[in-house]
């Protein structure tokens, strides 16, 4: 597989990707969803998950977007060693391929700069799309995952430094003030990704890994796993409800992403994901060969 | 929790007066659909709206949609955005325009109470990221105006059984955010002291 063809498969791929995302949400949350509406004992929460469940059928059934908000594309991408295409030509083809969709959906276009508040361009800007990276030893493959992000939802971001001295006790008491706080903003019941340890800017991008997880996957470690287990139950004990209106779901899930910090650190960051956490994926073989997977 | 059907725009403010927060609403007319730059425009930089807001139904949307070659708009996706962020325009939209419902997802902070009470006016939730269905029930777009603010241009949609709505503040001084924040507080405090 010559590197160029590489690149156009890859773009054909993201444009896929993001509007397979926007359309037909995975069947992990099609379950959580669900599982909510059964555990939903206020009037107005059952009224609001009827509706959504109402909503994502009428999704499928229309092929129509799940949510307006196309949000802002985020990829992640796991890129082997020997990948026969070099990340900066990844990142052309995610965008190329972002812009592609946009255009010939069409989708709305919310990329503006962040001054001028003038469009950039269709879904696409400086920086725009966002890619997260992670590069894996010994291997020839390329795993691509399309997250397109909401605004209601990225606009309930929260990030402090909290001391050693505040322990996993400070980092849960922030966690619960920033999701009460939030209310019915970001479209609960949702995913609540913590991102603790590293540095404050690397807090932020773990939370936002945590997001981007299959719901109730639980972190590898099991001390972080147990957190994630403490985190849940709390969340659902606040009473925000969904679409902040009163209830027993708050929150689809909590996942928390880790990173060994320094001595005196103790960041925690909080990013939330709507309910409509959409989220598609491809593994791209060395060859060429695409497989979309509605899994992982 | 009641349940009413209410056809927008309405004429007797008897209509806002019979609704509850909580109680669940279907709305029947025409609805207005407004945002951040189409309401700073209107306050903040001084220019009237072409577009009668007596009794009205405000949408706090940016639709996505299709131009058509007649310059008229079809729908692809409209559903709607957080309220919170225009909560300032609350007062002089009743006040000045006469507009009776607002609906957007996540509703108002308190500051909303007291207008919406005084000037007779409600705020209803809907399903945010509910677009889909949403989209469905808006059966025209039938006018717009100021499109060099695409998509945060004033909307003219006619819609049919649009919701379920809930009530979220009504005109009697109730808000369920209000309340449902309040226990949540209450709650947190519980929680910490478990911690």
């Amino acid at each position: 597989m010559i590197a160029t063809d590489l690149e156009t498969i890859l773009e054909d791929a993201a444009a896929h990707l993001y509007v397979w995302a926007l359309k037909d949400i995975p069947q992990d949350l099609r379950d959580a969803l669900a599982d909510a509406a059964k555990k939903e004992t206020s009037v107005p929460g059952q009224r609001v998950l009827q509706t959504i469940l109402r909503n994502v059928q009428v999704a499928d059934d229309q092929k129509n977007l799940v949510c307006q908000d196309t949000g802002i594309a985020v990829y992640t991408c796991r890129v082997g060693e020997r990948f026969p295409l070099h990340p900066a030509r990844i990142y052309q083809a995610l965008k190329a391929g972002t812009e592609r969709a946009t255009i010939e959906h069409p989708l709305r276009s919310n990329a503006v700069h962040t001054i001028t508040r003038e469009n950039t361009g269709p879904n696409t800007g400086y920086r725009l799309p966002i890619v997260h990276w992670e590069f894996v030893d010994d291997w020839d493959g390329l795993d691509v995952k399309c997250v397109p992000k909401g605004s209601g939802s990225e606009n309930m971001s929260f990030l402090k430094m909290c001391v050693p001295a505040d322990g996993v006790k400070g980092i849960k008491q922030f966690v619960l003030e920033a999701i009460v706080g939030a209310g019915g903003k970001p479209c609960p019941p949702g995913i609540v990704g913590v991102g603790i340890g590293g540095s404050a800017d690397y807090a932020m991008y773990l939370a936002k890994e945590a997001i981007a997880r299959p719901i109730g996957t639980r972190n590898p470690d099991p001390v972080v796993a147990q957190l994630e287990e403490e985190l849940f139950e709390l969340l659902n004990e606040t009473g925000i409800g969904p679409m902040g209106l009163g209830g027993d779901v708050t929150v689809l899930q909590c996942h928390v992403e880790h990173a060994d910090t320094h001595m005196t650190l103790n960041p925690v960051a909080v990013n939330y994901q709507c309910w409509a956490a959409r989220r598609a994926s491809a593994h791209v073989a060395a060859d060429g060969t695409v497989d979309f997977d509605r899994e992982a | 929790m009641a349940t009413h059907e209410v056809t927008f725009p309405i004429t007797d403010p008897d209509e806002i007066l019979k609704l509850r927060a909580g109680d669940e609403v279907t709305v029947q007319g025409h609805i207005i659909g407004i945002r951040d730059r189409t309401q700073i425009r209107i306050f903040d930089q001084g220019v009237e709206p072409p577009m009668d807001l007596r009794g009205a139904f405000l949408l706090h949307t940016a639709p996505g949609v299709k131009k058509r070659d007649d310059g008229g708009y079809d729908k692809v996706c409209i559903g709607t955005t957080t309220s919170a962020r225009m909560v300032r325009f609350t007062e002089p939209l009743g006040e000045r325009y006469g507009v009776r419902a607002i609906c957007g997802k996540g509703g108002f902070p308190d500051e909303a109470i007291e207008p919406m009470q005084r000037l007779g006016m409600v705020y209803f939730a809907i399903v945010g990221g509910a677009a889909a269905l949403e989209t469905t029930q808006i059966e025209e777009i039938e006018e717009v105006a100021w499109e060099e603010l695409m998509p945060e241009c004033l909307w003219k949609f006619r819609v049919k059984d649009f919701g379920p709505l809930t009530v979220g503040i009504d005109a009697h001084g109730s808000s369920l955010y209000h309340d449902v924040q309040a226990a949540a507080q209450a709650k947190l405090k519980e929680l910490y002291a478990r911690l």
